[in-house]
């Protein structure tokens, strides 16, 4: 799905820079972010991918205006969240449209049960008290944690521990969600549960999902699009079927491709033959190489 | 036949934390030495409570731990470090020096080597890790990558018999990832035996002789991790998914020379290229 146009794209981001003092480097700027372009069109699903380093964690910061109100260093460049600059919203304003789920959600879950920990933004943003509890029941359900209600987050698994992080932003209703590595140390079923949520998510309202992701499988089975970053820079752009074909480009940038992607692009006897992005597709495609 | 050395065996392992959760039920395993093995479970599993067995941070509620053929219940954290070392998954709660220097330094002299000995290995640790460049940086300032490395590298440096590496590709891109696995697969071709709870079934494919299968606390199954990814039923018991690259040699019945199942996309290739061969 391209931006459509004439709708209010749900993110616009145009020229960012984005640089800050590097303690490695002595206290001298360092630019994370270079000149990135792109515009987010409202129920897309995006993928960001790239190499460790490449300022992926850094452009989610700068949708959700944690960069520059709470980080400073040094911005130029221009980010709309639905037609408005994020310089110009309070983040508090901010965080009603855009919600991030963190790598690591221990580092987002501090309250003794799961239900708290779902109605701690709600109160946050004054949400009146029926209104919350229709929220949280729906946010819970939304990712299947319902029977946790009353549990501690600290006991659960991983798995489900990154459910309650995605529960507890779901309440808060924001029309963009932002999930940065959401499933990195999670097992394979984890994982899948995880890309469940968010598949469902989509088909079900209108959010637009930005994910930062190393697990090009899942990627290429749900996203619409995906990006990739290299120092800053944002180097592809396309459909999975685009991106995953461009095998020798996403090798150079270090980037992890679906496996069977790799196998066919060593096999294939025709480079004009498409490759297959999905386990469903290649098992066909083995068959029928020529 | 001569049964291969084991360099770590557990022998009816039980583990009851105080919150009552029982997380190891009766396990008993052998790591032969010079082995790689992989430790694979569902999150939950008690993956890392074993690994937290194996160098002594948690001790048993009844069973025993064997390094080296020896009981561990009466030795100390630092006295096992000597013989397993482990690597945390994040870097971050194993990293606490002010420079990579004193980060790698740190552990030779809590083993008491001397100036000199300690910058041999210094210097044969940096130059495997390509770590040269960083000496003098703060760990802290440097990429998750990098961090991941330091840690390693530091751990390497005592030259443990056995090294544990918990989660050790999470969070890397492709290519750390490989440049990663292919310094521990060094390290293994020097006599290292290595351990590996990992989630990355490709790891587990492409690097791993043997695995230990852990579901609800028990062993679920043990043996050539050649085998183990044959068995469907069994791993999607533990909710495994095997690497695409099994799903698909099966789908397409294709097999080795010597009739194992083709494991990575090198073996994948010889096998569909001589099937079309033929």
């Amino acid at each position: 799905m391209k931006p459509d146009e004439g709708k209010t794209p749900a993110i616009s981001i145009k020229g960012l820079n984005f640089a800050y003092p590097s303690v490695a480097a002595g206290q001298k700027m360092v630019q994370i972010l270079k000149g990135i372009d792109l515009e987010i069109a409202q129920g897309e699903f995006v993928s960001i991918m790239g190499p460790t380093g490449a300022g992926k964690t850094t452009l989610c910061l700068a949708l959700n205006g944690i960069i520059p109100h709470s980080t400073g260093g040094r911005i130029g460049g221009n980010v709309e969240i639905f037609g408005k600059n994020t310089k110009e919203y309070k983040t508090k304003d901010l965080a009603k449209h855009v919600g991030i789920v963190f790598q690591d959600p221990e580092t987002q879950l501090f309250t003794m049960s799961v239900e708290d920990e779902v109605a701690f933004a709600l109160e946050c943003l004054s949400i009146e008290k029926s209104e919350m509890e229709d929220r949280i029941t729906e946010a819970m359900r939304y990712v299947g944690i319902e029977q946790l209600r009353k549990r501690s987050p600290m006991h659960l698994s991983g798995g489900q521990k990154q459910r309650v992080a995605i529960a507890a932003i779901l309440a808060m209703d924001p029309e963009i969600i932002i999930l940065d590595e959401p499933t990195s140390g999670l097992d394979p079923i984890g994982t899948r549960e995880v890309f469940r949520v968010v598949d469902e998510l989509r088909s079900r309202s209108d959010k637009t999902i930005i994910m930062v992701e190393h697990e090009s499988e899942q990627i290429a089975r749900f996203s619409d699009r995906v990006i990739v970053l290299e120092d800053g820079i944002l180097t592809m752009e396309g459909s999975p079927r685009e991106i995953f074909s461009a095998v020798e480009e996403l090798k150079n940038a270090g980037v992890s491709i679906p496996q069977v992607t790799e196998l066919a692009y060593a096999v294939r006897n025709s480079a004009d033959r498409p490759l297959p992005i999905i386990l469903d597709e290649a098992i066909p495609w083995f068959s029928r190489n020529p | 036949m001569v049964l291969p050395e084991s360099v770590i065996e557990t022998i009816d392992l039980k583990h009851v934390y105080e919150s009552g959760v029982t997380a190891l039920n009766g396990v008993s395993v052998s790591v032969a030495k010079g082995d790689t093995v992989a430790l694979i479970g569902q999150n939950g599993s008690g993956k890392t409570t074993l690994a937290k067995h194996l160098i002594g941070l948690l001790r048993p509620t009844a069973g025993e731990v064997r390094i080296g053929g020896e009981n561990i219940a009466d030795k100390s954290v630092a006295q096992i470090s000597r013989q397993v070392g482990f690597v945390f998954q994040n870097p971050d709660h194993q990293i606490f020096c002010s420079s990579v220097l004193d980060e790698l330094s740190f552990g030779l002299k809590t083993q008491g080597l001397d100036k000199k000995m300690r910058k041999e290995r210094i210097d044969d640790i940096l130059h495997r890790f390509k770590l040269e460049a960083y000496t003098d940086y703060p760990p802290a300032v440097l990429g998750f990558g990098l961090r991941r490395k330091v840690s390693l590298a530091s751990i390497c440096a005592m030259r443990p018999d056995v090294l544990i590496l918990d989660e050790p590709t999470v969070g890397l891109d492709r290519r750390s990832s490989v440049e990663l696995m292919d310094t521990v697969m060094q390290l293994n071709s020097e006599g290292h035996t290595i351990l590996i709870v990992t989630h990355d079934m490709r790891v587990v494919a492409e690097y791993t002789k043997s695995s230990l299968i852990l579901k609800g606390g028990e062993l679920l199954a043990s043996g050539p991790t050649s085998d183990l990814l044959m068995r469907f039923e069994l791993l999607s018991e533990t909710q495994i998914a095997p690497p695409q690259v099994v799903e698909l040699t099966s789908a397409m019945n294709l097999r080795r020379e010597d009739d194992g199942l083709p494991m990575t996309n090198e073996e994948f290739i010889r096998a569909y290229q001589s099937r079309k061969a033929s």
